[in-house]
């Protein structure tokens, strides 16, 4: 029973619970949003224990939606998926808590909107039929239209705009690929699915097209994530948007675009995806975003901007992780990806917490403030520390897999990303020196307020997983293997098969 | 016989889990309640006892085995992916013994002497709390049994000095020395992290276990993949012990509170490099350029560091430029593949060193306490404004004494044993690469250097006329029981700590190099043992060397001539030079540091970032699709016939398209 219906629950609930958010009054709004959110939380726990490893894909649900095009309802989980839906469940109620403070007007609206795009969220990383999935990717992107075009800061029009046509621009490519792909398998085999299963096992014989293909949904893909030069929505989004936009867009968002490339790029065109100067140039823009993400975070004066280009570095670990394609790499990944959901989304909590203090993002508006804020200065120290990955929190485990993962097939590559740990040192250090430490020299800062319960409720769980996953990332890395194994090995044999066909 | 008491070595995690525990409780009574000082200061001293101890009962269990290999014990997985499989272990042997010995002892006197230190200050309990953290994270440093482990304690240590060097933070230089310290190690950390990557590939595993026994199959001897291997690693340890190139950190570390100064950036931390390549001692001894490297780079920097020691006023800063030279001799002795006498000066350069910077500790003390009671804004640590302190300080004075002597190398004190096996094992390899009779003739100038900023500090210091002015004059005094009780403890072991190892020359059974055995027999192939005339030349020639270096400076210099800091004229010539470090910080902020932020800020953001990336090819795109949008409207012409022929000439291409 479970087995079948959590993952249709997880998809539907949230859907259901926004219409109530929409019906009861404004200032239940957010009690009501962070019930349902929890709710959604404990949901998706059990996953954890009742996930086998071994087993493949599983909680599986295939319905018939739209037989006569081949469209089915098909919901599935494997160990590359599980933790995606996991994150998401987990960080959306610190979200709806982080925005009790920060969110002041059309509260309904506002946790309505963060609830469907729970449902998209969960949609996309669940799906198992590419039309399926292409519809959850639209239903995620409104929301956070909204979220951003409606509750951001100064240039929130700019910016929601802009972050709309890039991803729409995209995933339209990637709806046109998806199509031909389908007609393509289907002219073929006579049979026209958009079953994930039945595409991926009927993949011989796209010929040339599987070039364009590829490049639709790498388009698509790459501007999730986002890569160099792809990326400059990024910044302006996450500035714009308010806190609990930043965490979601930065906490699992992004991952949308690593997740695509595992689930959808590399097994439907492995032959692409695998050609050398195909893998060299991604992996030439993996390093440029390490590198340069990194050197232009160290430039920025606005807090929220340094972190927006510290994802970009951190997003290029991952896809160095996944274009490596070894078990150590992609595990690397998938972790890196789960890491920087925790500790980006924990950097935007207290940039936002900063912000809601002194209603500045920059970061020479601060200074010395430990004194006065010991407690948010430990926790930004904590999660900083994280996010350059120091050994024993989540951070290093993570580029550490990926470096040893890389080494192997680009030893070269990898030397030049391991000098990602001086510029992540180069860029955070002293934007932390410049906001708790220094002399406390503005007077509007000696009244900051400490951590509120609140808001230590919403950092604890952060923190704890920063801990956690540094120094016991076991758990995790078991339920992955099976499925990274499997997908390394299947992707590198298709290859190898079609080009030696070809 | 064995001990029936003794507790299994399965409990080894004890060792760092005491201080861990206590950085824990501290960390909580500093958010919590921080003038809860006597709970800060009982869990803060206790647990470092409480470590000792425990590392003490440890080590006696390992010498009942005396086992060959070293007790490894795996606590739980930490890394299992496919053929990586890395644990949380905790290993002992005789190496990691004598370290934990190192840091737990020396550390606990170093925590008694905060207590007296740090009696007044408001951040008493993060203080303790960061302490005890240092104190884990070195334990897990030594006792890691793997390279990741290992890792861990390695950055672990630098964050705990990058927190402690900061630990007055409201003063932006403290603040800047702090982030220049992590920021340099990481530097070096990059190369351990590169190192890693070579060993897993080629050997398969980063277990100490597995790795060191597999090395000389896995590597030709001398071959490229072992010396890059060896390289790497010794960039780790540039940047973590202050060798040249990336030794500039240390010096700006002693912004922190003295006691860190003497605990990580003298005794424990910053030997952590020596650890390293003695750990590592089956690499390297693969590769005789990595060795050389590190012999050289070791020998250069103690003679390089020793000469700016020669001009500093800061007393901590000749102690801090004294340090890097010191641990210039360590990698001269490991890279010479002597790790016995490596590891021996480690131990009585921690003794010593820590006796000095505690001692600078109670003078700086007792000098901020008398300005502190004008309200002079005086600096405490200029030499320039002290002289003749040994009349208010006689302990202080007679201790530092000691380990001046120690450290310059004056028989029979703990520095002249181990400093004399480091330059006679060069000297001994020399007779088969002769590149060690240069580096042997730095160190012995090094040590003419060492003697005599040695002795100019204390001169100074110590004293002639006294030049901290009138009033505060009457305020100084020796520092209280609980500040001198460490010193007088540390300087029991610098002069008897030369005990641990005396060599047979002397009449004595070389006994850490006994007990060393185990781990150091992998060294280098071992040069030839220099006959007893020459052994006897060489000790003559250093302790002459030194006496030299001490008698010149009782000649040269002239403490009645000095006036305060304030009324002080500028240095010129090669004095200035070496007084502003050679320039080195300049030239690195130079060539390094603003060429990188010029790139970023004006290159990078500013030009491809915003005008390239997104002027020209994001909003190009959108205001090219704009224009191309204005086209289009001006189609819209309302007459349906224009529509029919647009849209059969549609039809018409996209149908030769698909029938194409």
């Amino acid at each position: 029973m479970y087995s079948q219906a959590v993952l249709t629950a997880l998809l539907g609930w949230p859907v259901v619970a926004a219409a109530g958010v929409l019906l009861v009054p404004e200032r239940w709004a957010k009690h009501v949003a962070l019930a349902a959110s929890l709710v959604e939380f404990v949901i998706s726990v059990p996953l954890w224990w009742t996930f086998q490893p071994a087993a493949g894909m599983q909680f599986v649900l295939d319905l018939p939606w739209i037989p006569a095009w081949g469209i089915r309802y098909t919901v599935g989980v494997d160990g590359i998926s599980l933790f995606m839906v996991l994150l998401t469940t987990f960080l959306v109620p610190l979200s709806v808590l982080g925005s009790y403070a920060y969110i002041t007007t059309r509260q309904r609206g506002f946790y309505a909107l963060m609830l469907v795009l729970t449902s998209g969220m969960i949609g996309v990383f669940v799906s198992l039929d590419l039309f399926l999935f292409y519809v959850m990717w639209e239903v995620m992107l409104i929301p956070m239209y909204f979220i951003i075009g409606v509750w951001g800061g100064e240039r929130r029009l700019y910016a929601a705009i802009k972050f709309f046509i890039y991803t729409f621009f995209g995933s339209l490519l990637m709806l046109v690929a998806i199509l031909v792909l389908v007609l393509r398998v289907g002219q073929q085999t006579g049979l026209y699915s958009f079953s994930y299963a039945y595409l991926t096992a009927h993949l011989g014989g796209l010929g040339p097209a599987a070039f364009w293909l590829f490049g639709a949904f790498f388009l698509a893909f790459a501007i999730k994530v986002p890569m160099f030069p792809f990326h400059t929505w990024l910044p302006d989004a996450h500035v714009e948007a308010p806190t609990a936009g930043s965490v979601i867009l930065a906490g699992v968002l992004l991952k949308m675009g690593t997740y695509g490339f595992l689930r959808f790029a590399l097994p439907l065109f492995p032959s692409v995806a695998l050609h050398p100067a195909i893998q060299a140039g991604i992996v030439t823009l993996a390093l440029i975003g390490i590198v340069y993400g990194g050197l232009v975070a160290m430039v920025q004066p606005d807090f929220k901007k340094l972190i927006a280009y510290s994802s970009v570095a951190h997003l290029g670990f991952v896809m160095l992780g996944i274009w490596a394609l070894t078990l150590q790499s992609v595990q690397g990944a998938l972790l890196v990806m789960i890491n920087h959901g925790i500790s980006t989304g924990a950097l935007f909590f207290l940039a936002g917490m900063l912000y809601e203090r002194r209603h500045s993002r920059l970061i020479d508006a601060f200074g010395g403030i430990a004194k006065v804020v010991p407690l948010l200065a430990a926790a930004l120290t904590i999660v900083s520390l994280s996010s350059i990955g120091l050994p024993g929190t989540n951070g290093f485990v993570g580029e550490f897999l990926v470096l040893l993962g890389a080494f192997p097939t680009y030893p070269r590559a990898a030397i030049v990303a391991a000098t990602g740990v001086i510029v992540a040192a180069m860029y955070l250090l002293p934007a932390l020196q410049r906001v708790i430490y220094n002399p406390l020299d503005k007077p509007e800062n000696e009244q900051l307020r400490d951590l509120s319960p609140r808001e230590i409720a919403v950092l604890v769980p952060l923190l704890a997983c920063i801990v956690w996953i540094g120094v016991y990332p076991a758990p995790i890395l078991r339920r992955m293997e099976p499925a990274a194994k499997n997908l390394v090995q299947s992707v590198r044999l298709d290859a190898a098969t079609f080009t030696a066909t070809r | 016989m064995p001990l029936p008491l003794l507790p299994p070595l399965t409990l080894l995690w004890v060792v760092p889990a005491l201080p861990l525990a206590g950085s824990v409780v501290n960390g909580a009574l500093a958010l919590a309640a921080p003038r809860a000082k006597r709970a800060v200061s009982l869990v803060g001293v206790g647990v470092l006892v409480l470590a000792f101890a425990a590392a003490a009962l440890a080590v006696v269990a390992l010498a009942q085995l005396h086992p060959s290999a070293p007790l490894v014990v795996r606590y739980w997985e930490w890394l299992p992916v496919g053929d990586l499989q890395v644990a949380f272990a905790l290993q002992l042997d005789q190496l990691s013994a004598v370290m934990i010995l190192v840091v737990t002892g020396v550390g606990a006197l170093i925590h008694v002497f905060s207590v007296g230190y740090m009696r007044g200050d408001p951040g008493y309990a993060r203080y303790f709390a960061y302490l005890n953290l240092f104190v884990f994270f070195m334990l897990t440093l030594v006792l890691g049994a793997s390279f990741p482990v290992m890792f861990v304690g390695w950055e672990g240590v630098g964050l705990c000095s990058y927190l402690l060097i900061g630990f007055w933070f409201t003063e932006k230089i403290n603040a800047d020395a702090g982030k220049k310290a992590f920021v340099v190690n990481r530097i070096g950390d990059f190369g351990f992290l590169v190192a890693m990557l070579l060993i897993f590939r080629h050997t398969g595993s980063l277990d100490f276990g597995a790795v060191f026994p597999k090395a000389s199959a896995a590597f030709p001897a001398g071959g490229p993949v072992v010396t890059a291997i060896t390289l790497f690693l010794f960039l780790g340890c540039t940047g973590k012990s202050a060798q040249i190139p990336l030794y500039t950190w240390l010096p700006d570390a002693m912004q922190g509170p003295t006691p860190v100064s003497a605990l990580i950036h003298a005794a424990t931390m910053v030997t952590a490099g020596v650890y390293l390549v003695a750990r590592c001692g089956p690499l390297f001894a693969l590769s005789p350029v990595g060795s050389a490297t590190v012999a050289g780079v070791g020998a250069l920097t103690a003679l390089f560091a020793a000469t700016i020691a020669l001009k500093q006023w800061d007393i901590k800063r000749v102690l801090a430029y004294s340090t890097v030279s010191q641990l210039g001799y360590m990698f001269l002795g490991v890279g010479t593949g002597a790790y016995a006498a490596g590891i021996f000066h480690l131990t009585t350069h921690a003794f010593f060193k820590a006796l000095l910077f505690l001692g600078s500790g109670s003078v700086i003390h007792a000098m901020h306490r008398a300005y502190h009671a004008t309200h002079a804004h005086e600096d405490a640590q200029d030499m320039r404004n002290m002289g003749g302190l040994a009349r208010y300080m006689p302990w202080t004075a007679a201790l530092m004494w000691i380990a001046t002597l120690a450290i310059a190398g004056i028989p029979p004190l703990a520095g002249f044993f181990s400093k004399d096996e480091i330059l006679g094992a060069a000297f001994a390899r020399g007779a088969v690469r002769p590149a060690w009779y240069v580096f042997w003739g730095m160190g012995l100038a090094a040590a003419l250097l060492t003697a005599f900023y040695m002795t100019r500090l204390m001169l100074y210091t110590f004293h002639g006329p006294n030049r901290t002015g009138d009033r505060e004059r009457e305020q100084l005094h020796e520092a209280p029981p609980v500040m001198t009780g460490p010193l007088v403890a540390l300087g029991v072991l610098t002069v008897l700590g030369g005990a641990l190892n005396i060599p047979p020359l002397f009449g004595g059974g070389a006994r850490l190099e006994h007990w060393l055995a185990p781990v150091t027999d992998v060294a280098l192939t071992p040069a030839p043992d220099a006959s007893p005339a020459t052994a006897w030349a060489l000790v003559a020639s250093a302790v002459l060397v030194a006496a030299l270096g001490m008698v010149g400076a009782f000649q040269l210099l002239r403490p009645e001539a000095l006036v305060p800091a304030r009324l002080a004229p500028p240095a010129r010539g090669l004095g200035r030079l070496l007084w502003k470090k050679w320039y080195v910080d300049e030239l690195y902020d130079a060539i390094v540091v603003r060429p990188v932020l010029w790139l970023s800020r004006e290159v990078l953001w500013k030009i491809v970032d915003k005008r390239l990336v997104d002027g020209l090819l994001v909003n190009g795109t959108a205001a090219a699709s704009r224009a191309l949008g204005w086209v289009g409207s001006r189609l819209q012409t309302g007459e349906v016939g224009v529509y029919v022929v647009l849209f059969v000439v549609g039809v018409l291409a996209v149908v030769g398209a698909v029938v194409r």
